[in-house]
């Protein structure tokens, strides 16, 4: 064959199986929005679960979903800066940065049921937090650490090196060039990437199975004692999040109308996570504007 | 008149500097002590298996036999390794073809409006939770396989397909990455002899990029071998060797999903599930280790 008609196959294959790809995400999104969002509605979003009959919600799921996230981002976002900071600015090449340079890497890829398993028998049982929130937020925050480190020390290592030495020439110290130079330059892609993690945490089941547990109390949204069992605001109640609903629902659901709800309940999951993405990029871009005066990222 | 002396400001600086770098040291130290704390934890319960002398290693790791509730249980994990192994090989084989096209149409074909339209896809494919991937394997993919093929629809099949679009967003943004990073003078000459693109891209482009794209299979397979959940949904979870594709089998991270809350902790059964937790671990390990070795191959 001539070269020139292998490059035509061979080009169009590459086109075909790209646009393929496309198909599959639009496939994919129709498909869990089509069949979910005719089965949501407020009633779903707000009202609690059914075991045996029909026309349960995810009420519960949804708040716990959002206050684990809140509670996980409240424990990670400050350790993720610190460690990331040290590791963009402080640490010089040697042994000690690429340990914990590896560390980051194999924390980052361990399956995320094993992190859940470890926090079974570290968090849940060692430290007796029982299923709880509390529990799964640390279970996250091993999760969603080395994330933000990364996010971190990439956001910090592409500040401009000149708005640095700016800063020595004025004889600031170290410390204060990193938290009033450099900070503000970073913190758009910082905010930027929080967000996407929180999407990631979002979704997370398979760690939270093992630690906030798959069972919700009676909640009672008028209680607002954080210490009252039954309050949503407690964090050592066992909270069932959205994700491990629809696992659960999916694998021993009893509801007759259990295929609408896993149905309806990925449909939110899956725009949450939108919101999530588009929400990134346009607090990315408010802040960086707010912050820098000028007129466009990048 | 008596200057005063600057020494109270140098401190404010210092005690500035003291704080930073303290807190700064902690958040490290607590890295540290998260990865050495899971791996004794994790280790420590999933030798216990072997130390209570029921089980020894190579009956976990190469017995066929799984009853844990036998009137003499045997702990053989193969199958389920077995299992692991075989969805996370056959994900890859279908995700990497069509990551590696993704990333060439973003790089090579279309620069422009190729990017524009598959970055957002990727984003968003890698932002699907995996319970909605294990969702639509189970509403979609499952009753798909039972209609056209034999068997039941659920089993390593459709792990397979599920894992593979999971892990397609992994492939194509780390060959992506490593195609925009190619120097442009090597693909000009290219050119310059007369070379049509997919010669180029065959001869010149795949190979150099090599140790990169693999770099980014390993990544997804690392992925795919720890999965539970989507998986656990669409694999059917019988304890045996498949013997077709078709066949229901289980994966470590399947059988530790619906093991580990029905067994009791210290049981027989309960440590077999930790020690088989281990296995994953040690299987991060290596997928770190081929990353890193990969990765040091692309540098030179």
């Amino acid at each position: 064959m001539k070269p020139r008609t292998v490059d035509k196959i061979a080009t169009s294959l590459i086109v075909f199986f790209a646009l393929f790809i496309v198909a599959i995400l639009v496939g994919l999104l129709g498909y869990i929005l089509f069949r979910g969002l005719s089965h949501v509605s407020w009633d779903f979003l707000t009202s609690a679960p059914q075991k045996i009959r029909a026309g349960g919600g995810v009420g519960p799921q949804l708040f716990n979903s959002i206050f684990l996230l809140v509670l996980t981002l409240i424990i990670t976002v400050p350790l993720g800066l610190g460690a990331g900071i040290f590791m963009a600015e402080y640490a010089r090449p040697g042994k000690l940065t690429g340990f914990i340079r590896l560390i980051v890497e194999v924390l980052s890829s361990f399956p995320s049921i094993v992190v859940g398993l470890f926090g079974l028998l570290l968090i849940v049982n060692y430290f007796n937090l029982g299923f709880s929130l509390i529990s799964g937020a640390l279970a996250l925050t091993v999760f969603n650490l080395p994330l933000m480190v990364r996010i971190t020390e990439q956001a910090f290592r592409s500040v401009p090196n000149q708005q640095k030495e700016a800063g020595f020439a004025l004889g600031l110290s170290k410390w204060k060039i990193v938290t009033s130079v450099l900070l503000p330059v970073a913190l758009p892609t910082i905010i930027t990437g929080t967000i996407l993690s929180a999407g990631r945490v979002f979704g997370e089941a398979a760690a939270l199975m093992f630690t906030a547990g798959m069972s919700s109390p009676r909640l009672d949204f008028t209680n607002w004692n954080p210490l009252s069992p039954s309050s949503p605001l407690n964090p050592f109640r066992p909270a069932e999040t959205l994700a491990v609903h629809i696992w659960k629902i999916n694998s021993e659901g009893l509801a007759p109308d259990a295929a609408q709800i896993a149905a309806g309940a990925s449909a939110v999951l899956v725009l949450t996570v939108l919101i999530f993405n588009l929400a990134a990029r346009y607090f990315g871009r408010l802040i960086y504007r707010k912050l820098t005066a000028s007129k466009s990222m990048d | 008149m008596r200057v005063k002396p600057k020494k109270a400001r140098i401190e404010k600086h210092h005690i500035e500097d003291f704080i930073g770098r303290t807190y700064m040291s902690f958040c490290v130290a607590l890295l540290i002590v998260i990865i050495v704390s899971m791996v004794y934890f994790v280790a420590s319960k999933g030798i216990s298996t072997f130390i209570s002398g029921d089980v020894t290693v190579s009956d976990f790791l190469f017995g066929t036999k799984w009853s844990p509730d036998g009137d003499t249980p045997s702990f053989g994990a193969f199958p389920f390794i077995a299992g692991s192994f075989l969805v996370t090989l056959l994900a890859a084989l279908i995700a990497s073809p069509l990551s590696l096209c993704a990333a060439l149409f973003m790089t090579e074909i279309v620069p422009g409006w190729g990017k524009k339209l598959l970055q957002p896809v990727i984003e968003l494919l890698s932002g699907i939770p995996s319970v909605v991937y294990g969702f639509i394997g189970l509403s979609v993919i499952v009753p798909f396989l039972r209609n056209t093929l034999p068997g039941q629809g659920i089993g390593v099949a459709a792990g397979a397909l599920v894992l593979s679009v999971m892990i397609l967003p992994t492939i194509t943004s780390v060959a992506a990455d490593a195609l925009a990073s190619l120097p442009q003078n090597l693909k000009e000459s290219s050119f310059a002899l007369g070379a049509t693109r997919w010669q180029t891209i065959s001869r010149v482009i795949i190979p150099t990029t090599f140790p990169a794209i693999m770099t980014g299979i390993v990544l997804g397979m690392a992925r795919a071998f720890g999965e539970a959940l989507a998986v656990q949904m669409v694999i059917g979870n019988a304890p045996f060797i498949p013997r077709s594709l078709f066949e229901s089998a289980s994966t470590l991270t399947s059988v530790i999903t619906l093991g580990m809350g029905n067994t009791t902790m210290g049981s027989a059964h309960n440590n077999a599930l930790w020690s088989m937790a281990l296995v994953l671990m040690l299987m991060t390990f290596v997928f770190v280790f081929l990353v890193r070795l990969l990765e040091r191959r692309n540098k030179i």
